[in-house]
């Protein structure tokens, strides 16, 4: 897919973690938006993957570690073909295989159930050295939240991950600077965010988490590197796509009403 | 008593067996290889063993990204820690998505001895059985321990099962009938029933003979698997013998005595007296010292039975 594919396809999954929320009545909608364009370059353009069969043998294995954007992977999930688009608007509702946080038993294509965080960054390192035992092609990919970090289990497994060599796992991190109760300088300061994975033995490289061009190229350089974990540090603007969404903390775990989807959609310009 | 071996040893034994004929058994452990014996596998199987180091957390999540990629998974430390520190992490990655990882915790209740009170679990089968989907077991002697955790390793889904580091008597025969799932009528008996779990197994068999040079007739029962308990045994053995004393080295909120009255109390409410530990915590010293003096021996078992009797 080139990269006008690429920001149209965004464009659409946006649409759709827009319109899933807004039918649920609640989520997290700047997170989700925030990781968007990194998640859509993975499902369509990066990793080895079949909606047909899903659980093909070598697949590559997407893990949302920041588990509350699970409607970006629904979305993603739903514009690659894993299940009806319409389906995801049961998000949240009683009865329904699209849950709060993924469930990996109920909806195809989520590798790892997740919402609690610190916890898929593990399970994806321990998916990644099963690959290596069984002399798998198969790549990790983990999208870590920037708030996720402050979590001690996220540098227990950093330091494993580079202990074991564990150079077909790629992490992602979504650093869109926000999390719940304001800026990450805030609440707790997590930078110098680069110089911590270089420290823990991680190949580490820095992009525009918007732009395709540097999106696919860091993609790239990661599957290039051998001997050691790498972490994509992706510079991104939490709410990307929907100007009243963009930069605020207040949208990271809010429904958007009526009026505010319809803009939304209406901005974001997907097809539905 | 025959031979004393401790059910970690036992755990050490099953791994380097079960290695040979199960080539996608992964062991793992943080920094207790040694201790827990999950370092016998290592040494015969050092390109299945994985050293986590000091991170349990970490390592209960690797187990399940490992077991979600189709391996069998031991993974292993402390009771104190798998159980505790790594609590939600089994819940959320383990339980909840039902890999298959076996929790194989050691150095359980207070026969850790020396180490003392911060090391001494009594909380580990209470916040186990509490998980939906979790099997837990917590075997008596070197023949349930290797009985019971190759069929752990063999069935499908998450188990918790409870080691010890003490070495304590070996009293089942190799020709034991032990299945998961299905309490053991050890000995029969009409006066009352005592149901012990782990360590306390043998000290209930010694406690009923005592009783019987009393005239008491004590019915006792092993309940290896806590989750999923078997009512039908522990039901009738209500309604056969009238009374129930139950002997765990555990607390007694949470753990055997709590799920046996939850049992009785909606099927055959009878009179129970719980052997365990009381809502406290443990201290160093020498494992029958603090067995002794926390009320878990086979003179305490007698004495609940005959308050029950009076």
């Amino acid at each position: 897919m080139d990269q006008k594919g690429l920001e149209k396809t965004a464009a659409n999954v946006r649409t759709g973690v827009i319109k899933a929320i807004h039918a649920a009545g609640s989520g997290h909608p700047g997170g989700s938006l925030s990781a968007a364009d990194i998640v859509t370059a993975l499902y369509f353009e990066v990793m080895n993957i079949d909606p047909k069969d899903p659980d093909m043998k070598d697949r590559d294995k997407f893990i949302l570690s920041k588990g509350h954007a699970g409607p970006v992977q629904y979305a993603a999930l739903a514009e690659r073909g894993y299940f009806p688009k319409e389906d995801i608007l049961s998000l949240r509702k009683l009865g329904n295989r699209f849950q709060g946080h993924p469930d990996m038993n109920k909806v195809p294509g989520i590798e790892m159930s997740t919402g609690s965080l610190g916890q898929g960054f593990s399970a994806s390192c321990g998916m990644a050295l099963a690959a290596k035992l069984d002399g798998s092609p198969a790549r990790v990919y983990t999208l870590l939240g920037d708030g996720e970090i402050q979590e001690g289990m996220i540098w227990e497994a950093a330091m494993s991950a580079a202990h074991y060599s564990l150079d077909n796992l790629t992490a992602i991190l979504d650093w869109n600077g926000l999390q719940i109760d304001g800026k990450n300088d805030d609440v707790m300061k997590i930078t110098p965010v680069t110089d911590k994975f270089a420290a823990f033995g991680w190949n580490v490289i820095e992009i525009d988490g918007h732009d395709f061009a540097q999106i696919l190229d860091a993609f790239d350089k990661a599957k290039a590197c051998k001997g050691k974990p790498t972490v994509i540090v992706a510079k991104t603007v939490k709410g990307k796509g929907v100007s009243f969404m963009e930069g605020q903390a207040g949208w990271h775990g809010k429904a958007p009403d009526d009026d505010q989807c319809k803009q939304a959609v209406e901005e974001l310009g997907g097809e539905w | 008593m025959a031979d004393k071996i401790a059910t970690r040893e036992s755990y050490g034994n099953v791994l380097k067996e079960m290695g040979a004929v199960k080539k996608d058994l992964i062991v793992m452990d943080a920094d207790l290889s040694g201790s827990t014996k999950t370092g016998v596998f290592a040494k015969e199987y050092p390109d299945r063993f994985f050293n986590m180091g000091i991170a349990e957390q970490n390592m209960y999540g690797y187990a399940a990204g490992l077991a979600l990629s189709g391996k069998t998974v031991c993974a292993s430390t402390f009771a104190m820690f798998a159980s505790g520190r790594a609590y939600e992490i089994i819940r959320n990655s383990i339980g909840y998505t039902k890999a298959n990882v076996k929790i194989c915790a050691t150095h359980a209740g207070i026969t850790v001895g020396a180490d003392g009170a911060s090391h001494q679990t009594f909380e580990d089968i209470s916040l186990m059985r509490n998980i939906p989907g979790m099997t837990v077991i917590n075997p008596s002697d070197d023949t349930s321990a290797r009985v019971l955790l190759k069929q752990a390793i063999e069935m499908q889904g998450p188990c918790y099962v409870r080691l010890g580091r003490a070495a304590v008597p070996v009293f089942y025969g190799d020709d034991a009938d032990l299945q998961i799932g299905k309490g053991n009528c050890i000995r029969e008996g009409k006066d009352l029933t005592i149901i012990a779990t782990g360590i306390m197994v043998s000290k209930a068999v010694a406690a009923a003979e005592t009783l019987a040079a009393k005239g008491i007739d004590a019915r006792v029962i092993d309940i290896h698997t806590i989750k999923p308990i078997d009512k039908d045994i522990i039901v009738k053995a209500a309604k056969e013998t009238g009374a129930i004393v139950t002997a765990e080295e555990h607390s007694i909120i949470g753990g055997l005595g709590s799920a046996v009255c939850e049992v009785l109390a909606e099927e055959c409410p009878v009179k129970v007296k719980r052997v365990g530990q009381l809502d406290t915590y443990g201290e160093s010293g020498q494992p029958d010292e603090l067995l002794e003096k926390y009320g878990m021996t086979e003179a305490d078992i007698v004495k609940a039975a005959e308050e029950l009797k009076a």
